[in-house]
């Protein structure tokens, strides 16, 4: 199983979470008494209490939050773009946005997930420029 | 319901810091330990007279019993929250409690670190804190945090409301200057902002500029009854409120990026203290960087929202400004050796002591103390302080 490399267990939300992610699935949890989305999981929906929630397939839409490059010396990797993009069905996330440079990831830009997998290192979730046309931020 | 006036009911009455800057081959318990030292001095009183400790480390899950044991106390209240370097501002109001219902007399609020000049560097400590309390959301997108995660909610800021980083190197300038009057600052040299400005980026919009110092220090204050504090050496500071607020952890799951928890507990501090944000004299706002001065501006209330960038133009809280702001120059320029909270605390008192030297605020009366701690404002805590003419 490709589980992350950290020590302590993991809570079984999570594990679930990580194991799909490593069959090439983003999924995040939707309370279904509530009807709000949850990311990163939890044991039981942190808005309405209940112990309600069901693995739903987001999307996989949304817009660049915020934004950082951090810079790193060529030898090393060179720089490279942090971002927290929301997502249309109303969660965050701390990610990466790829196939542009880092400096050209704007605050607002339509980005679309992808699943990315690196020897060494756990599937993850990370973005891509949805596509030239599209508008800017959109709130689900 | 337990119906306790707290306001001005309890005071510091002795403050010390030691090796602020570099301190190479003392550990963390030594520089706590003389910064108790010289704030027992300052207050005239005896670790014998010490029966309550606050206290927080990042490395030690036990802290407070690394220092009961080396002081030799033993205390009958001890707070050892630890939220980040809002922690001895947070531990106030918990310390003011326990004083008014009796469960102690003295209470001891200390910190040391040797993060700057340990053998033991702080990358093998970020490693080690990443080992024990992976934030495995996070991670596998190598955020260079803290910088990072402050960057990314400066960078919110300036999309939103139009800041500059202009308006951060403005921060950092004001800073350095009233370092330059303090001996005790750490960076006193020449700073301006077209050099802020043309810096090498470390995570976007931050040069080295607008992410504070790492330094060695440690600091103390001492905390007792105010009818006591009359009797001890020094003029006491009256804490007239201590407010905390909580609200995550990772910047990924902040609200809003340009809101932090100051608004809940700035607010609530002013009013606890029957303050008004203009009759605040003089404020130390814990700056980790450039961008915490703006945002706490704007959610305590001296400006609204959106508009910290302006605020802090042409020089409004550097010295000869509107509002004195980080007199000591600052994390950004004094002394941060990774949780700056007491330090912030500690230039309150020797502002409204009139113990500030060429950095003296004339006549100040009160001052506002915000703590921040975490790596994207997660947590904040709010006191006010007062001299005798406030209570």
């Amino acid at each position: 199983m490709n589980s992350p490399s950290s020590n302590p267990p993991l809570e079984p939300s999570v594990q679930t979470y990580f194991d799909q992610l490593s069959l090439g699935h983003f999924l995040i949890q939707h309370c279904t008494s509530c009807k709000t989305h949850l990311f990163y999981p939890r044991r039981f929906c942190i808005h309405c209490s209940e112990d309600s929630l069901e693995w739903v397939q987001p999307k996989g839409t949304g817009f660049v939050y915020s934004t950082t490059t951090v810079r790193r010396k060529p030898d090393a990797g060179g720089d490279y773009d942090v971002s927290i993009v929301e997502l249309d069905e109303g969660v965050r996330l701390m990610s990466t946005v790829q196939g542009i440079s880092p400096e050209e990831v704007k605050i607002g830009m339509r980005v679309r997930a992808h699943i990315v997998s690196a020897q060494s290192e756990q599937n993850k979730v990370v973005f891509r420029p949805e596509d030239s046309s599209a508008q800017g931020e959109q709130h689900a | 319901m337990l119906d306790l006036k707290i306001r001005g009911q309890v005071s510091i009455v002795g403050v010390g810091t030691a090796g602020c800057g570099e301190a190479p081959g003392q550990s963390e318990l030594e520089l706590l330990a003389q910064a108790t030292y010289n704030a027992l001095k300052d207050a005239g009183l005896k670790l014998q007279d010490i029966d309550g400790l606050a206290t927080a480390n990042l490395n030690a899950a036990m802290w407070p019993l690394n220092v009961v044991e080396y002081l030799g106390i033993r205390p009958s209240f001890v707070e050892g929250t630890n939220i980040g370097g809002s922690a001895f501002i947070a531990h106030q109001k918990p310390a003011m409690l326990a004083l008014l219902t009796g469960q102690c007399k003295a209470v001891l609020v200390c910190y040391g670190s040797n993060q700057r000049t340990s053998p033991f560097g702080r990358r093998e400590r970020g490693q080690a804190r990443n080992l024990l309390d992976p934030n495995i959301f996070d991670e596998p997108y190598h955020p260079f945090d803290p910088p990072s995660s402050y960057a990314m909610m400066a960078a919110r800021h300036m999309h939103q409301y139009g800041t500059t980083r202009r308006h951060l190197a403005e921060v950092a300038v004001a800073a350095r200057k009233w370092a330059q009057l303090n001996p005790e600052a750490f960076q006193r040299g020449p700073l301006d902002i077209e050099t802020v400005l043309k810096a090498r980026m470390i995570s976007d919009p931050f040069t080295q500029y607008d992410c504070c110092q790492v330094t060695d220090g440690g600091a103390a204050f001492i905390m007792t009854l105010s009818d006591r504090a009359r009797d001890l050496k020094k003029k006491p500071i009256h804490i007239l409120s201590n407010e905390t607020a909580v609200w995550h952890k990772s910047v990924a799951n902040m609200r809003d990026l340009t809101v932090t928890p100051s608004q809940e507990s700035g607010p609530k501090a002013l009013a606890s203290a029957g303050v008004a944000i203009k009759d605040i004299d003089v404020v130390q706002i814990y700056d980790a960087f450039s961008i915490n001065t703006i945002l706490a501006l704007e959610d305590l209330g001296f400006c609204p929202k959106g508009e910290g960038g302006r605020f802090v133009e042409d020089g409004a809280i550097a010295p000869g400004g509107q509002l004195p702001v980080n007199t000591n120059g600052g994390g950004l320029s004094c002394v941060h050796p990774n949780m700056y909270g007491a330090f912030a605390t500690i230039e309150a008192v020797r502002q409204l002591r009139g113990e500030a030297g060429e950095r003296q605020v004339v006549g100040a009366e009160t001052a506002l103390i915000n703590g921040n701690g975490g790596s994207s404002a997660s947590s904040q805590s709010t006191s006010i302080l007062g001299t005798e003419s406030t209570v």
